[in-house]
């Protein structure tokens, strides 16, 4: 494969979105990565070019998959739960979960998935609890959408709101420990300590299994 | 004479082997000499590194594309794939067919004369199986010197031939497409399979096979069974789109045992026009290789152990939503094992209504799918 050039790679990367460049950075140069939901692949792609990254990827749709093999990536077609389940433990470095949170069926069972196949995961999710949501609640009484991700109620696939303090308390509860964190504002990169509930619109977390369990 | 991205006027040629030492098959019985037709595409590169071969399905042989005469009518069997500038592009591959073990299209089959006798061998050439079919290539391969093959490809039966060369002789393939196939016979496969062949023993032409020199075939038999067999190419979806519930040639039901439904004559033809293409003998034998494929059986029922040794090849695997013949769960259970034995596997269930025949049909899905996968192959070479 030719060497891309740090200005291709800088090109590639200013193309990312927001929450993919947060994703991008946290992956670590020649991991092995599984993509979960990887839409066109435009992540993984990057992340085989520019991070040599050894990228797989699971995604629903033909069209998806098809954009990805014309990328050169090797994805499979199916549902995430299902494709999880065939790969041994440990397979991967990373597994990335960006903008899937909320149409998760079962979102505990796909997290402890991601967390038996992969050392560690990588989640961004949009935050409902970001206080223009919580404004529109209050002051018009119609369910907000989600600041990063215009989906109504009634579009489909169908949506469950999640906050970052929803998310991080039930990260508690199943033992995952939140390694690495960050905040988006609206696209951009905020340096929020206190109030991130508040003021972020999009998280970005590393997640690893708080009691490290030996593999089986 | 031929359109531009024909690969043009070609010829099917033969390699003949194991004149001294017969080649062993699975069954345990030998067969001496063995000779292979088969078909070249391209050009070989000068590291020899280009190399595809693509494997055909039950009734098809080593012509896949151009044309064996200027006037001839139909190109080769998938030519819409192999061709300058198409899916198997040979403008950049060398492409092979080669005709298995058992047909009646130039390789050694029941219909081939048994040199011990000097009649054809009937019942007397030995039941042989996929694996016997990919052993036969793998020594074609060594006679043109190709060590590795880029690609090996096939839709069906074909698929299973992909399968087994990935599964048996993984140093000897860089990638797999296994397209609209499985990985095993269900025993609903099997008993279609036997209906075909029960059509043509219950022929009296058929005669035990003995029936080369009888001056009459078992056409009858072989009719229905490819009949039977057609069925299951199609999906419900493209025989309502194809004939409906239309009469041929008459407006109202004759109340009358005769061809009425458009779809009734349409499978007639098909049979007899079979039976003038193909070997009754050659059709046992081969549907007798389908049922007999098991690799996951060869490993205690583990099909992902049949794969561990393909770790560093990459497949891609493809199946068609209304396939019923090979459903997408077949190809779903076979990427799950891939997976699990650590594998490289993309796969892609491409929508479709035209049943299992939507790989010889879906050309243009398959070509931005292959021509994709295919160069991605020979940018890491």
């Amino acid at each position: 494969m030719v060497t891309a050039t740090s200005e291709q790679a800088a090109a590639a990367y200013a193309a990312l979105r927001p929450d993919l460049q947060a994703v991008a950075d946290l992956t670590p140069a020649g991991a092995k990565v599984l993509d979960l939901g990887c839409g066109d692949g435009a992540l993984l792609a990057y992340l085989v070019r520019h991070k040599q990254a050894r990228g797989r990827g699971i995604e629903l749709s033909e069209a998806g998959v098809m954009a990805c093999v014309q990328r050169g990536l090797s994805v499979r077609q199916g549902h995430l739960q299902e494709g999880l389940a065939d790969y041994p433990a440990e397979s991967f470095d990373v597994v990335i979960l960006s903008q899937t949170l909320p149409f998760l069926d079962d979102p505990a069972a796909i997290l402890a998935e991601m967390l038996r196949v992969g050392r560690s995961a990588l989640v961004s999710f949009s935050n409902w609890g970001y206080w223009r949501c919580r404004l529109e609640l209050l002051l018009t009484g119609r369910v907000p959408l989600a600041p990063d991700l215009p989906q109504h109620w009634y579009d489909a696939p169908r949506w469950q709101a999640v906050s970052i303090t929803d998310f991080a308390g039930f990260c508690q509860q199943v033992g995952i420990a939140i390694t690495r964190e960050i905040y988006l504002n609206r696209g951009r990169r905020a340096r929020i300590i206190k109030v991130k509930n508040l003021l972020a619109t999009t998280a970005v977390f590393r997640l690893e299994r708080a009691t490290r369990s030996k593999p089986m | 004479m031929f359109p531009s991205n024909s690969v043009g006027l070609v010829q099917t040629q033969t390699f003949t082997f194991a004149q001294d030492e017969p080649f062993a098959l699975e069954s345990g019985a030998t067969l001496s000499p063995v000779t292979l037709a088969y078909e070249a595409y391209g050009r070989l590169n000068a590291d020899r590194s280009n190399a595809i071969l693509v494997c055909h399905a039950l009734s098809g042989g080593a012509h896949a594309a151009g044309y064996l005469a200027p006037d001839d009518a139909q190109p080769g069997w998938w030519d819409d794939c192999i061709g300058p500038g198409k899916a198997f592009d040979t403008d950049h591959y060398f492409v092979l067919c080669s005709n298995v073990l058992g047909s009646c299209y130039g390789s050694s089959g029941p219909s081939s004369v048994d040199p011990a006798t000097g009649q054809p061998y009937g019942l007397h050439f030995p039941v042989v199986t996929i694996g016997d079919m990919v052993r036969a290539q793998v020594k074609l391969l060594d006679h043109l010197g190709i060590e590795r093959l880029l690609a090996v490809a096939g839709g069906s039966m074909g698929g299973m031939q992909v399968l087994e060369w990935a599964a048996h002789h993984p140093q000897r393939v860089r990638a797999a497409i296994p397209i609209a196939t499985t990985a095993r016979h269900s025993p609903m496969l099997i008993a279609f399979g036997e209906v075909g062949r029960q059509a043509i023993y219950a022929d009296p032409a058929w005669n035990q096979g003995d029936y080369y020199n009888n001056g009459k075939r078992p056409d009858a038999g072989l009719s229905v069974a490819r009949m039977v067999g057609h069925i299951t190419y199609l999906s419900e979806q493209s025989m309502h789109e194809k004939f409906g519930r239309r009469l041929q040639g008459r407006e109202r039901y004759g109340y009358e045992f005769q061809t009425e439904f458009e779809i009734e004559s349409y499978l007639k033809h098909n049979g007899d026009k079979f039976t003038r293409r193909f070997d009754a003998n050659s059709y046992l034998y081969v549907t007798k290789a389908l049922d007999y494929f098991d690799p996951a059986g060869q490993q205690g029922g583990s099909l992902a152990a049949a794969f561990e040794s393909a770790a560093d090849t990459a497949f891609l695997v493809i199946s068609f939503t209304s396939d019923w013949l090979y459903p997408s769960y077949h190809s779903k259970e076979l990427v799950r094992a891939l997976t699990a034995a650590g594998c490289d596997v993309t796969y892609l269930d491409i929508e479709s209504s035209w049943g299992h025949d939507a790989f010889l049909v879906e050309v243009e899905t398959m070509t931005r799918l292959l021509g994709s996968f295919l160069g991605r192959l020979r940018s890491e070479t």
